[in-house]
């Protein structure tokens, strides 16, 4: 067997979180997994013909139907009986997941279909040069809501897709890190031994997009999920069922100073987006108990 | 055994013959006969088979594109805006060399809304890759759907099949239909057994991505595959007839040509008028005939024009339309013919979104093929409405 499921030696960015976290997910599931990917960075990056890096059976059809070709493959795994022995896993980026293919993964959840859909959220259209997409965060400077004179970037809050994922009543749901290695694939391997859909959100720091230098991704990450911005939780049956607490709060201009995309809220005059960014942290906090609080 | 069945029934009733592991579909008017008769069969347990309730067609191409790969046969039907919404799966299918059969009841395509028939639908995906295969009955819709598998499937084709049956004409309209047996269809079509599919015991990558140094000849390979069905197309129907003693399907039907002044070329159901109208014309002397075509992808091009020969007048009556163009027949014939001089080829519209085609509008078509050549001349059209 290879070192690891998803080869060295593809395209990805140097410190692209998403290869990171692909492999780690797909270390996590092990060999009998068969993977279906939207489009996107991911696939581009890792299957140019002639050539692969995918060690497990491997399928891409478009941007936006991933959902619904796991479907069919696990439809067909179960009329031939090897669905006990074989996992199926569907993934995309965070435009793939949230956006294009929202409808498709709905009815997947829906249906209830032995699946694991992962989310890695770069939060914008990296593969297309970073445009803005619903998982972009409040004030992001991307290509197409570029901050400038009359901009301050992206106007509109991040989509919850967990939520609307909790919504559709599936047995487990939960949210990971590339900056948090260990937490993915015990989440991973916690999906996989669960029948029915599952859905994995993880965080996936992209240096070219978001603009900060290749080996800041780890910190990055971290310092994400540590200011509150992008919460570690995990549902079951449609309750949290787990949270990372965080152990020293800090505040998120340490998340948004390193990065270019959010260059534009340090300028004078950008104190009160600044301030915003801070209330949606401190709001995510409180709505999922991030915090530990004195008893 | 023979039963009285509309045409949606006859294409159920052959998929199940075929025992498909894997259908999943959306519906859409006036295609749903086919899936709910599925629906009912896998409820009744007549079929074993997973039946996927999606929530669009492009979902239900999808689903079957990912069955498909993991090594099951598979089915779905859809007509018109579902046909539409699947297009993009519907080119990916066909690059992807996954022997999908899909049933296109056809309908015409919005705006306006309109549920009645004509070939825009699948005219308009006439490019993606699929073999085209256009019913003119109840018997047929049956016979090529089975036909469809084993095309799909045979290793030296490996391309998607479209059977296409006119909305209503023959989705609902009822009539006798021979239906084989089981152990026949069983001797014909050979089980699915793909050399390629998704499997964790020999991992393989499908969907790549290929830049310029590749792109070029992998679409020029899956080119090459649609037209060499013209030879495989042929085999198939006669090992068809040997199997259950019926010629059906093949790329061509010559009605009456033999020494045909004026013929019609035209495709589906309306074949059936036009069959009609023929013979009360020959009855009164008139040298007219038809050419039917049965498949349209890939183009059987040579057959055309060996059948065509000798017949100075040539209308194609399209049942749709390249806005702004011609019809699509049309456009190919006139292709086909070019360099070869002495010969009227006139370009017809009939029939969009239902407007009925009668003996009558047969016999305007003949009427006006002897006057000027047209390229897409409206026939019936009101002058005010």
């Amino acid at each position: 067997m290879p070192e690891h499921l998803l080869s060295p030696g593809h395209t990805a960015c140097a410190g692209c979180a998403q290869s990171l976290a692909a492999r780690l997910v797909l270390d996590a599931a092990g060999p009998n997994t068969i993977i279906v990917n939207n489009t996107g960075c991911l696939e581009v990056f890792s299957t140019a013909y002639p050539d692969t890096a995918w060690e497990v059976p491997f399928i891409h059809s478009l941007f936006e139907n991933a959902a619904a070709v796991a479907s069919g493959v696990e439809a067909a795994l179960r009329q031939n009986g090897k669905l006990s022995e074989t996992r199926v896993i569907s993934q995309a980026g965070d435009g793939g997941t949230a956006d294009i293919g929202l409808q498709a993964l709905s009815g997947m959840w829906e249906r209830g279909h032995d699946i694991l859909s992962i989310c890695y959220d770069n939060e914008a259209y990296m593969n297309t040069g970073i445009q803005r997409s619903g998982l972009t965060p409040t004030y992001t400077s991307t290509s197409t809501s570029p901050a400038s004179k009359s901009s301050t970037g992206n106007p509109r809050p991040k989509k919850n897709v967990v939520e609307i994922a909790v919504a559709h009543g599936i047995p487990y749901v939960a949210t990971a890190s590339a900056g948090f290695p260990l937490d993915l694939q015990k989440k991973v391997k916690k999906a996989m031994a669960i029948r029915g859909p599952k859905f994995l959100h993880v965080h996936v720091p992209c240096p070219l997009g978001w603009r900060h230098e290749p080996d800041q991704t780890y910190q990055i990450a971290r310092l994400a999920v540590e200011t509150g911005l992008f919460p570690m939780i995990e549902f079951e049956n449609g309750k949290i069922s787990g949270r990372y607490l965080i152990a020293k709060l800090k505040p998120v201009e340490d998340y948004l100073k390193p990065q270019g995309r959010f260059r534009h809220l340090f300028k004078p005059g950008a104190e009160a987006a600044l301030k915003e960014i801070q209330e949606i942290a401190n709001r995510n906090i409180e709505r999922y108990g991030l915090v530990k609080t004195a008893t | 055994m023979k039963d009285f069945i509309e045409g949606s029934e006859a294409v159920a009733r052959a998929v199940c013959l075929c025992k498909p592991g894997v259908i999943s579909a959306y519906p859409i008017t006036p295609q749903t006969h086919i899936v709910e008769g599925l629906a009912q069969m896998v409820a009744d347990g007549r079929l074993k088979c997973q039946f996927v309730n999606v929530e669009s067609e492009h979902s239900a191409a999808s689903v079957v594109l990912g069955a498909v790969a993991a090594g099951e046969r598979v089915f779905t039907a859809s007509s018109s805006q579902g046909l539409i919404l699947m297009s993009e799966v519907i080119f990916n299918i066909a690059g992807m060399r996954m022997p999908v059969v899909l049933a296109c009841v056809n309908r015409s395509l919005s705006a306006p809304i309109n549920i009645w028939n004509d070939l825009q639908d699948s005219m308009a995906l006439r490019d993606s890759g699929w073999v085209q295969l256009y019913a003119e009955n109840n018997q047929e819709a049956l016979d090529l759907t089975i036909q469809a598998y084993r095309l799909a499937e045979d290793s030296r084709a490996l391309v998607p099949v479209m059977v296409c049956l006119d909305g209503y004409v023959l989705s609902h309209g009822l009539e006798v239909v021979d239906i084989p047996e089981e152990d026949k269809v069983a001797q014909f079509l050979p089980p699915f057994n793909p050399a390629e599919k998704l499997d964790t015991a020999n991992p393989k990558s499908f969907g790549l991505l290929a830049g310029p140094d590749y792109y070029l000849e992998i679409r020029h390979d899956l080119h090459q595959a649609v037209k060499d069905t013209l030879k495989l197309i042929p085999e198939i129907t006669a090992d068809f007839k040997r199997i259950f003693g019926r010629d059906s399907g093949g790329l061509v039907e010559s009605y009456r040509l033999e020494d045909a002044e004026m013929a019609i070329v035209s495709a589906g159901s309306v074949c059936g008028t036009i069959k009609d109208t023929v013979d009360n014309l020959r009855a009164e002397g008139k040298k007219v005939g038809l050419l039917r075509i049965i498949t349209y992808r890939p183009f059987p091009e040579e057959l055309i024009l060996q059948a065509l020969a000798k017949v100075p007048m040539v209308a194609i009556l399209d049942k749709a339309i390249s806005l702004g163009a011609t019809g699509p027949i049309y456009a190919d014939l006139k292709a086909a013919f070019q360099g070869k001089p002495g010969k009227k080829i006139s370009g017809y519209i009939a029939g969009l979104g239902g407007r009925d085609i009668t003996p009558d509008t047969i016999k305007e078509i003949f009427q006006q093929l002897a006057g000027p050549e047209v390229s897409n001349q409206f026939i019936g059209l009101k002058s005010s409405f």
